[in-house]
């Protein structure tokens, strides 16, 4: 196979795989309907995908703020007063730092967790024997799946806004000198309630991503256990390309007039 | 509606994969309330044809009828009610490994109906005794021997009381006595509930005991069908190195 072969080969079968991720989300979206009436299941990925990814969310976002609140003070250097540091750090966070990092973070343990229990699942036939007691996979395993994500991600965010603001004001207040009222006055000045907003959905369509590369590279799984190796990993590489690939795409589309005006 | 002979029609079904032609226009009936033992090297695309009448293989070419409905032109929703009637044993039980032994049994009953769990638990013991199983309601699958997941596999596929129950393999992998418990339980199925049964295996010895008919699966055709008694009598060269089991013969044994 030449350079060429070998280039053009690797894009038709990204192409492909593309499409196949439409379709899945389209057959996805026509089991909605019947999907939101098992409750009891989508409460269970909540638990999973939300509250037990929140130790982690707690730890990443705390620590990303305290290395904003660094970072931003270091650059400021003796030029900008440091009643800014609290307007840098709460823009920061709930415009990019909070959604994005959370979406990374939960990507790799949320994304990783789908992509190996339904490729273990489809190895094992377990999916085939779901078919055969006429349940659908993608109404019983997916879509609950997906609504949770969609759901529980917004929902991290928010605290991970609120616990990267607090981590960097304690490193701002203990290290640097600035006082609380010097921080909050100076995270209120520029904030706009829209900010939040549109980290929010940002945020949704993260969730959305998680779970779709999840479900498609775990019920696209071949052979055993490598294979179920193969579309873990798959599943962690393309939600985190596509998060920060989205998160270019959305950025361009949100702050561009839609939530300036 | 179908006539009872052709309750169950496969008709020149092809199928492949990648450059292996497992299924080369397989064509094969099957009545009412019958159980046919389909026989065959291991490979050779047994089981493949009975995922295409439960709609989980989709043929290349060729259609597959089931009580006189094309499976093959259901849609992706027709395909869930259709498969309401039919139960199925998989090789390795395939149990859920997240859900408990009774939740496995029950499920299609959860997701069906408006039993209560306590009701459906019920249910589910029932079935459990059936296949000889007691006090594992509450273990997970991982806990079970072999022999007792196939029979939980057993209790999940008997558990919305299908009209056809489709068995990949149930002997296999289990001592002579549990797979002659299997073999009996097959056989009591079909005589007090009057299921359709279609086993697919090369155990000749199950294959003899619980066939009304055995039909013989071969480089991708149905080469022979016949009742048992015709099966151990038959001429047929192929046919007599299969249930014989000899390396030496018309097929190619490496």
């Amino acid at each position: 196979m030449n350079g060429f072969e070998y280039v053009g080969r690797y894009f038709t079968v990204t192409l492909a795989d593309i499409g196949r991720v439409f379709m899945l989300l389209v057959d996805v979206f026509k089991t909605l309907p019947r999907a939101v009436r098992n409750t009891y299941l989508i409460v269970e990925q909540m638990m999973v995908i939300g509250v037990g990814s929140l130790p982690l969310v707690v730890v990443t976002s705390i620590f990303t703020g305290a290395v904003a609140a660094v970072q931003a003070a270091y650059q400021f250097q003796n030029y900008i007063p440091m009643r800014y540091l609290g307007t840098v750090i709460g823009k920061s966070v709930v415009i990019e730092l909070g959604p994005v990092l959370t979406a990374l973070v939960v990507g790799g343990r949320v994304g990783a967790a789908i992509a190996a229990e339904l490729g273990t699942m489809k190895v094992t036939e377990q999916v085939d024997a779901l078919e055969t007691l006429a349940i659908d996979p993608l109404e019983y395993l997916v879509a609950p799946r997906f609504i949770a994500a969609i759901i529980m991600l917004p929902v991290i965010t928010v605290f991970a806004d609120f616990l990267a603001i607090m981590g960097g004001f304690v490193v701002a207040w203990a290290g640097m000198d600035v006082s609380a009222h010097t921080f909050f006055t100076g995270l209120k000045l520029f904030f706009h309630a829209s900010d939040v907003y549109s980290g929010l959905i940002k945020a949704f369509f993260f969730g959305g991503i998680i779970a779709t590369m999840g479900c498609y590279h775990g019920l696209n799984t071949k052979g055993g256990a490598e294979g179920v190796g193969i579309a873990t990993m798959k599943a962690v590489v393309s939600s985190c390309l596509l998060i920060l690939i989205t998160d270019y795409i959305l950025a361009a589309v949100l702050f561009r007039g839609v939530f300036m005006g | 509606m179908a006539s009872d002979t052709e309750f169950i029609k496969v008709v020149g079904v092809e199928k492949s994969f990648g450059d292996n032609k497992v299924l080369r226009g397989t064509n094969l009936n099957i009545t009412r309330g019958e159980t046919i033992v389909i026989i065959g090297r291991s490979g050779c695309g047994k089981s493949v044809l009975l995922k295409h009448m439960i709609g989980l293989l989709k043929p290349e070419k060729g259609k597959v009828f089931v009580g006189g409905t094309e499976v093959t032109a259901l849609s992706h929703r027709g395909m869930f009610d259709l498969r309401q009637r039919f139960g199925m044993l998989f090789q390795s039980a395939a149990l859920f490994d997240s859900l408990t032994v009774w939740e496995n049994v029950g499920l299609g009953l959860i997701e069906h109906t408006d039993m209560d769990r306590d009701e459906i638990r019920s249910r589910a013991s029932e079935k459990l005794a059936l296949v000889g199983l007691k006090g594992v309601e509450d273990v997970k699958p991982a806990e079970l021997s072999g022999g007792m997941k196939k029979r939980v596999g057993l209790a999940r596929a008997i558990a919305m009381d299908p009209e056809i129950i489709l068995y990949d393999e149930p002997t296999t992998g289990l001592d002579p006595i549990m797979a002659d418990v299997i073999n009996e339980l097959i056989c009591h199925l079909k005589d007090s509930l009057s299921i359709t049964s279609v086993v697919v295996t090369h155990d000749m010895t199950s294959a003899y005991k619980i066939g009304d008919r055995i039909a013989m699966l071969y480089e991708g055709e149905i080469i022979y069908d016949g009742t048992p008694e015709e099966v151990r009598c038959c001429g047929h060269p192929v046919i007599q190195q299969f249930v014989e089991g000899r390396a030496e013969g018309p097929i190619h044994a490496l």
